[in-house]
């Protein structure tokens, strides 16, 4: 329409809009001016006043038809259609409330569920880091090594080298968690915190509130640059948020560091998973990380790090480069790059946070929420065609009186976006109730708390309108089917007796219920192949005993011990914990297998071994005190534990696990064996069976132990074998450390169990998400066949009665309706087992020593499907039952 | 229901505009007016009439006003508006360009026999 067709119909469109009465008084008006000069020539051409009105009426055709025919012409109409729609809808709403809300309440589980896993995909996955700019060109930076999926940390050289060769990257910047006590007044806590390169708060564009951020250099020499920035809530919370707080001087890790800097409120850092309290450069790395100084040392690989790209740049391009520079950096330095690479990782995808490990659970999310609001849609839509039955009757008038079934179906799509929109407000609303929810999933522990949030944006938003919309079309369509073939004529003709007549329709109820059971089936068999993939995991054998051996740590270097004290104190205390009554064995170790904490590693060399040219030549390697393996349980298969004699004056040894052993010596007993480690030579004292180091999912593979004496760290973790249970030896535990140092607290103390618990943590988020939804749906399921088969024994009231009178017993009256809707489940069943098969194949990832074709999985999915279809129709059935025939055939 | 059952609708439409190309007329005058030229062989029925005059309205082709007519009654009369007079044009055109072509088909004389 061009502006000067607007010039014209604008007006119009506005008065239809704003004086509708006006104007059809005017259409009226207009209609009786022809029909009385109509009647007029009538009269003139000599028929009675009677006939000539009768005749005239007959030539201009139904009257009303005509009217509404100029209305909707007018255009304008559309929004005042829309607003009486919508007044008409809510009137049709309230005057069933029961109905109301019970459809608003299963489109907001549906549409909830949807919001709510939206929301977490944008807060944990894509938009994770709330106040950093440009997060979409953000991308995690780290090591790969040949031959081996996943990432490893980057040495800060090989940082330093790809952040100057880089020329697709705006900026790079390190990022690497860490932690501290942190005692201000009388309280000490553990805090989380950052190690960064000294471009972090300009690469992701926060600028601190009060103070500011590091400068160019404060991440270079060896514990040089005591300062920190802190977090707005931690300078809040702990500092009552002093305006004078710059410049104060606060200890951690018993290191006293200037504060310089508040970061913004509503920033938490860059790391998925947990909200961060504190900043440090990465000069400060020694204060919080063991392993000694290795700003230099390119083969000790620690740090996590990000990229920028600049605009137009994409990964491939970007990765490309990073490959260059990599192979470069190998080719100069061969002793510590050999076999190593660079990635670039989506920040969805980054490998060294929460982020990865979430990816594979809320992927899975995304397919089962839709199938929810699929389940959800369809028992709406089946609550719908009951009223719209019910609403025959008032539809074929409004077709007969000149509706047109266009202007029907408007109103239903109206009606359905009415309850669409209540449902999705809720939804919304229940979504950003259950923002945080995640993180009350995951096992309970003390100290600093998970933190993953949902993110309700604009996105978001937008989503749930997506969704919003899907749902109106499905809710208001569904009934629309049913109106299609309305047979006017029969419709009026009183109220149909629905004896029969409810079999006619029934097909497309049974068909969504159908639908609805072949959906909840498909969830069943997912949250089952879940649980059961959750207790393999847990089952699985780590290597090492989990029952009866606890583990902490206390925190040597953050209350200032030098190493000499540090060893003094761990002697002291080994001595005295293993006096302790119930304790059987006791050691240290510098990494907690299956933990967070990143195992040295170290380029090794073996007598009479050729390393391939494309095998990478670093293993990983853990230092432990005499005793580890008697207290965690991992059998020694050949040779000697570690002794006491081992320590720094003794010859270098190292035990080796049964990999080690296949891999490098060919099977063949390398006890007396030479093996380099970090370039000098030891001698295999030991061999040790395999176990799980870093996950309970990863393949056998090569590790070894050295004394840790012979390559010491000062805050090891602690393991004790006691048959006390934890609080118990926790209280004895504390005693004796305050008896060697009354100023020392301890860290959390847990068993192995939970260690591995923890470890397994994604998993269980997503059984436990999984079986929550797979109940709802189940629950849906139910009252979708309930009211179903409620329906068509309301509906049939009269049939049955007639069988009753003709000699049916209650019995097969009962048998007949739980018949037909065990049928129903049969086929919903069948189709969804079909569908599982296809399906669950999609859980990959999440499934461990599980077939996803698992018959016992089928198998009781489709027994905890039969007893809720049994439990649905019961009722009816009996209902059905006590079918008083005398009463209904003299109705 | 009264639909113009053998009239396409853009054809009512264009002999209401040249109708009213003539002068502005009401409802009622311009159906007389229809009966007339056409001779009843359009058999435009009344009750089609009427949407057509309010869709042309909104069209912004031609444009109501109230106004009494000749017995001193309120009626409603259309006049065509510029657009509309652009529109009749077009039409025509169209249409001599047609039925030209039409006619020209008729006209052909096809002998099947010999094929």
């Amino acid at each position: 329409m061009d502006i000067e067709q607007w010039f014209y119909s604008l007006p119009l469109r506005l008065r239809s809009f704003f004086q509708p009465d006006q104007v059809d008084q005017e259409i009226k008006e207009e209609l009786r001016e022809h029909l009385d000069q109509q009647i007029k020539e009538n009269i003139e051409s000599g028929m009675s006043p009677e006939e000539a009105r009768y005749a005239a009426v007959r030539t201009l055709g139904g009257l009303t038809q005509i009217e509404q025919q100029c209305r909707d012409v007018r255009g304008g109409n559309m929004i005042e259609d829309f607003a009486h729609d919508l007044r008409y809808g809510f009137r049709q709403l309230w005057r069933s409330p029961g109905f109301s809300a019970l459809v608003i309440f299963c489109l907001t589980l549906g549409i909830g569920a949807n919001a709510a896993v939206f929301s977490w995909l944008e807060g944990i996955l894509f938009r994770p880091y709330s106040a950093v700019a440009h997060q979409e060109r953000l991308m995690a930076l780290a090591g790969t090594a040949r031959g081996e999926t996943g990432a490893t940390a980057l040495s800060w050289p090989d940082f330093l080298d790809l952040r100057r060769s880089c020329t697709s990257c705006e900026d790079s910047f390190v990022s690497k968690i860490t932690g501290s006590t942190l005692s201000i007044g009388e309280r000490a806590e553990i805090a989380r915190g950052s190690i960064v390169s000294a471009n972090y708060f300009d690469a992701i564009g926060v600028h601190p509130v009060l103070g500011r951020g590091f400068e160019p250099g404060e991440d270079a020499g060896s514990d040089s640059h005591p300062v920190v920035v802190i977090s707005y809530q931690l300078w809040h919370d702990r500092f009552k948020g002093d305006p004078e707080i710059i410049g104060e001087m606060q200890r951690f890790n018993n290191v006293p560091h200037t504060i310089i800097g508040v970061a913004p409120a509503g920033f938490y850092g860059t790391f998925v998973g947990w909200a961060m309290q504190f900043w440090v450069p990465a000069s400060m790395e020694e204060t919080f990380e063991s392993g000694g100084y290795k700003l230099e040392d390119r083969g000790a690989r620690w740090i996590e790090a990000y990229v920028r790209l600049k605009p137009g740049i994409s990964r491939a391009q970007a990765q490309q480069e990073m490959s260059a520079i990599a192979s470069r950096l190998e080719t100069n330095y061969p002793a510590t790059n050999r076999g190593r690479g660079v990635g670039l990782w989506p920040l969805w995808q980054t490998p060294f946070n929460n982020a990865g490990t979430l990816l594979p659970t809320l992927e899975v999310m995304v397919a089962v929420v839709a199938f929810v609001l699929l389940i959800a849609c369809a028992n709406v839509g089946n609550l719908l065609l009951v009223r719209s039955f019910a609403r025959r009757h008032q539809m074929s008038i409004r077709l007969a009186i000149g509706a047109s079934r266009v202007r029907l179906l408007k109103q239903l799509l109206t009606e359905g976006l009415i309850l669409a929109a209540f449902g999705t407000a809720g939804g919304l609303l229940a979504a950003y109730w259950c923002r945080h929810a995640l993180v009350l999933l995951l096992p309970a522990r003390s100290g600093v708390a998970m933190y993953l949030p949902g993110e309700i944006d604009g996105r978001v938003m937008l989503w749930s309108a997506g969704v919003c919309l899907i749902v109106t079309l499905i809710v208001g369509l569904i009934p629309a089917l049913q109106t299609r073939n309305l047979d006017i004529a029969g419709a009026l003709k009183a109220e149909s007796s629905g004896v029969v007549g409810a079999r006619g329709k029934a097909w497309l109820r049974s068909g969504l219920v159908v639908f609805q059971v072949c959906l909840s089936f498909v969830l069943l068999v997912g949250a089952a192949l879940l649980l059961k993939s959750l207790e393999k995991i847990r089952t699985t054998n780590p290597g090492f005993s989990t029952t009866s051996v606890v583990t902490t740590g206390v925190p040597l270097v953050a209350a200032g011990y030098d190493v000499a004290r540090a060893k003094i104190f761990q002697d002291a205390l080994i001595d005295r914990v293993s006096a302790l009554p119930g304790v059987q064995s006791v050691a240290f170790a510098r990494v907690t297998p299956l933990g967070y904490g990143t195992y040295s590693s170290t380029p090794i060399a073996v007598d009479g071994y050729q390393a391939p040219l494309e095998e990478r030549p670093a293993i990983e390697y853990n230092q432990v005190s005499p005793g580890y393996f008697a207290t965690l349980g991992i059998p020694l298969l050949a040779g000697l534990d570690f002794a006491h004699t081992d320590d720094e004056n003794a010859p270098l040894v190292a035990i080796v696990n049964r990999t080690m052993m296949t891999l490098y010596w060919g099977g063949h007993d390398p006890i007396g064996r030479r093996l380099q480690v970090n370039g000098r030579w030891v001698r295999v004292v030991g061999v040790t069976a395999d176990s799980k180091y870093e996950s309970m999912r990863e393949a056998p593979r090569p590790f070894f132990y050295v004394p840790l004496r012979q390559d010491f760290v000062r805050a090891p973790a602690l393991y004790i074998r006691t048959n006390q249970p934890l609080p118990s030896m926790l209280a004895s535990l504390v005693r004796e450390v305050h008896a060697l140092d009354a100023n020392l607290a301890l860290y959390e103390m847990i068993t192995l169990q939970e260690q591995v618990n923890r470890a397994t943590s994604p998993q269980l988020v997503a059984v436990s998400l999984v079986s929550i939804l797979g109940g709802l749906a189940l629950l849906l399921a139910g009252v979708g066949l309930y009211g179903v088969m409620s329906y068509a024994v309301a509906q049939s009231r009269r049939e049955l009665a007639l069988r009753m009178a003709l000699g049916a017993d209650a019995t097969s009256l009962l048998r007949l309706v739980m018949s037909r809707g065990l049928r129903l489940t049969t086929g919903g069943v069948l189709l969804g087992a079909a569908a599982a098969l296809a399906l669950t194949r999609l859980l990959g990832k999440l499934l461990y020593n599980v077939s996803p074709h698992d018959p016992w999985i089928f198998g009781s999915a489709l027994t905890v499907m039969t007893i809720t279809a049994i439990a649905a129709c019961l009722l009816p059935a009996w209902r059905a039952a006590r079918t008083d025939p005398a009463r209904i055939l003299r109705d | 229901m009264s639909k113009p059952s053998d009239l396409v609708q853009g054809t009512l439409d264009m002999l209401i505009l040249k109708i009213l190309a003539l002068e502005p007329l009401n409802g009622w005058a311009i159906s007389q007016r229809l009966k007339q030229i056409s001779s009843d062989v359009l058999g435009v029925s009344d009750g089609s009439l009427y949407p057509a005059l309010h869709k042309l309205e909104r069209s912004g082709w031609i444009r109501g006003g109230w106004k009494l007519s000749e017995n001193s009654r309120r009626a409603k009369f259309y006049s065509l508006t510029r657009l509309g007079r652009q529109q009749l044009e077009k039409e025509t055109a169209n249409w001599n360009r047609v039925s030209a072509a039409i006619s020209g088909i008729v006209r052909l004389k096809v002998k099947f026999k010999e094929a």
